[in-house]
């Protein structure tokens, strides 16, 4: 009975946090736009069986029609994907410093990662727009130290974009891999030198391999949020910049398009299940591979 | 049979693989190693024998490359091999922790020395077959380190870092996390690869049995020091030093002020209103300096009437250790010391001559004990 009540509360969770919401959303993307509270129709008033027979893929259709979404969720695909190696490329070399520094230092350390949380994401975000823009401390400092003649136009550029997603995620990308080189025997890379390898060398082939659950997981992490993204696109990107995430934004509350919006919504969580899936099947054998 | 013993130590003509002159390692204020001068000869099997903390690590990891001397020189057959990184030394190291990779199959573990300096296939993958064979692992060649047993990982760390034919093999605590069993039968089997590589091993260890088994010579270290170098005999029968033969299995030192009573025979007064007892010795001691007579346990025996024998003591037992094979029986004298004397259990436990509170005599020979200055 308790054991049933145990395995039944994550089980509850996910239906009341995440099937119910997505069943609505299914429901509405099935649904036509109509100029009323809520703005789809059928509803549930017009009875449950008149409601079903109405629905229609028709949203779904139209997605495939107009070029904005495939467009759309292909640069989403992209710009998750540079700015997940980008994400790795910043964070591996701190992840490595972090577990080859000091013991005594390594909280302090784990403590600075983990600090932006404390403040609102949104401040952050802001924040990059007073270091980026024409007249931001960036330019102002490049200019001082006599680099550049005129600004560099950053803000509202996909670079900003990128800047935003490995600033925000980069803490992600850090945590795991470090946990993993954490746990590194230190013996085994004596052993690789021992057994003739420089140190490069030996970082290649024990280090990297041995860290790669950690990548694995970290670059999931980051890539997943970062293919929804929607907040950094629309206050570092530009008109240029095109996110799924926006699109969905825009659908919504500026087309009042609740049923196209849904459509979206549904076709992204779609696009997101393969990598859900595979960053669940790394966790578990690692899990499986420590036991 | 081999007519020569090998001792490459007693000939003045043979040029050590190791020389260690005068060698200083520092870390901070800390003396890992003090000043210490050490040859290991070509085919040895040496072992470092100490406490922990006594610096035995610390020389192993010079001779790998890890760490490099403070001051004087370690030589491997005839140069200078400081700043040489490990990947450059011709020797290899098994680690304390086997250190096996765990991304690698047991192949490619042992391979992954070969492939550093050589392409070529074929000779790599013979010679892996021929280590796989040399430590009986064929059958788990494909397996990876989680699914061998402890012995089995032991066995592939040497393999590994036997692939390679290394001059000089350093073996850190290589059986310490073996069970007893498993432990004794690796042990022979260590000695035997050794013979069969004709390979010089340096194994570093704190466990003097497992040094006096395998090792053609034995360094007793302490604090960073050197107290004697010896073969195993040597070291057990003619410790030179109260330290030496403590840390050496059991041993009973018998305090007192030494007076010469013929050509090296000695006798000592070692308490007001007793007997002396007599020792012989070839190390000189003036009259009336202080000695120490170590004396084995298994040399002294046990009687129930006055023996007459060169030294002998009445006491009564106050503990017996009963060890299975041997029984070992603390007999208190009446000055208050404690003399420990082992005997063979000959004979059925319930037959045992003495018990607690017995009144007892022990006895030894005059060649028994060895008389020691400090």
């Amino acid at each position: 009975m308790k054991r049933a009540f145990l395995i039944a509360v994550p089980y509850v969770w996910l239906l009341a946090l995440f099937l119910i919401p997505f069943a609505v959303v299914f429901k509405i993307s099935l649904s036509d736009i109509e100029l009323a509270i809520p703005p789809y129709t059928p509803t549930m008033k017009d009875g449950l069986w008149t409601m079903l027979s109405q629905l229609d893929f028709e949203n779904f259709i139209f997605l495939t029609q107009d070029d904005l979404y495939w467009k759309a969720y292909l640069s989403s695909l992209q710009i998750a994907l540079i700015s997940t190696v980008l994400t790795l490329m910043v964070g591996y070399p701190m992840a490595y410093a972090m577990a080859r520094a000091p013991e005594q230092w390594r909280p302090t350390l784990l403590m600075l990662v983990i600090l932006p949380f404390w403040t609102s994401f949104l401040i952050r975000v802001y924040a990059w727009i007073g270091i980026l823009s024409n007249e931001g401390f960036l330019n102002q400092f490049l200019l001082w130290i006599g680099i550049i003649d005129t600004p560099l136009t950053v803000l509202n550029t996909n670079t900003a974009v990128y800047i935003g997603i490995v600033y925000t995620y980069l803490p992600f990308m850090i945590l795991p891999i470090y946990s993993a080189l954490d746990r590194l025997d230190g013996s085994l890379i004596e052993a690789a030198e021992d057994l003739g390898c420089s140190r490069l060398k030996a970082f290649w082939l024990v280090t990297i391999p041995l860290s790669k659950n950690g990548i694995i997981a970290g670059c999931f992490l980051v890539f997943i949020p970062a293919l929804g993204e929607f907040v950094i696109p629309s206050l570092l990107g530009g008109s240029g910049t095109l996110m799924i995430g926006k699109v969905l934004f825009e659908e919504f509350f500026s087309n009042r398009d609740w049923p196209v919006a849904s459509a979206v919504a549904v076709i992204l969580l779609l696009i997101l299940i393969v990598p859900i899936v595979l960053f669940q099947r790394n966790e578990q054998k690692q899990a499986e591979a420590e036991k | 049979m081999a007519d020569t013993v090998f001792a490459p130590w007693d000939d003045p003509d043979q040029k050590p693989l190791i020389r260690f002159r005068n060698v200083t390692k520092r870390f901070g204020d800390f003396t890992a190693i003090d000043d210490l001068t050490l040859d290991i000869f070509e085919q040895e099997f040496f072992a470092l024998l100490g406490p922990s903390g006594c610096g035995k690590t610390t020389m192993m990891r010079m001779l790998a490359g890890f760490e490099n001397p403070t001051e004087g020189r370690i030589e491997l057959a005839g140069n200078d091999i400081a700043g040489v990184p490990p990947n450059k030394r011709a020797v290899n190291m098994m680690f304390q922790s086997y250190a096996l990779f765990p991304h690698l199959s047991i192949w490619d573990n042992i391979a992954f020395g070969l492939r550093r300096e050589s392409s070529d296939k074929a000779a790599i993958s013979a010679r892996v077959e021929e280590m796989l064979k040399l430590t009986r692992l064929e059958k788990f060649a494909k397996r990876k380190p989680h699914q061998i047993s402890g012995g089995q990982r032991q066995r592939v760390a040497l393999a590994r870092s036997l692939a390679k034919a290394p001059k000089l093999l350093l073996l850190d605590e290589p059986l310490g996390a073996l069970d007893a069993k498993l432990r004794e039968a690796t042990q022979f089997e260590l000695m035997d690869i050794q013979e069969k590589t004709g390979t010089t091993f340096v194994i570093v260890t704190h466990d003097q049995e497992e040094a006096m088994t395998v090792a053609s010579r034995v360094a007793v270290m302490d604090e960073g020091r050197i107290m004697q170098v010896a073969t195993p005999e040597q070291i057990y029968e003619a410790p030179q030093s109260v330290y030496v033969a403590d840390f050496i299995g059991d041993v009973n030192i018998i305090r007192g002020s030494a007076t010469a009573v013929g050509p090296d025979r000695y006798q000592i007064a070692w308490a007001e209103g007793r007997d002396p007892v007599h020792a012989v010795s070839t190390r000189p001691f003036s009259d009336g300096q202080e000695c120490h007579l170590a004396i084995r346990p298994e040399k002294v025996s046990i009687h129930a009437e006055h023996p007459a024998a060169d030294n002998a003591v009445q006491g009564k037992v106050l503990d017996i250790a009963y060890l299975g094979n041997l029984s070992t029986y603390h007999v208190e004298l009446p000055t208050g010391e404690i003399i420990k004397a082992q005997v063979a259990n000959t004979r059925r436990i319930s037959r045992r001559a003495f018990t607690w509170e017995d009144p007892v005599w022990i006895s030894w020979t005059e060649t028994a004990g060895v008389l020691l200055d400090q």
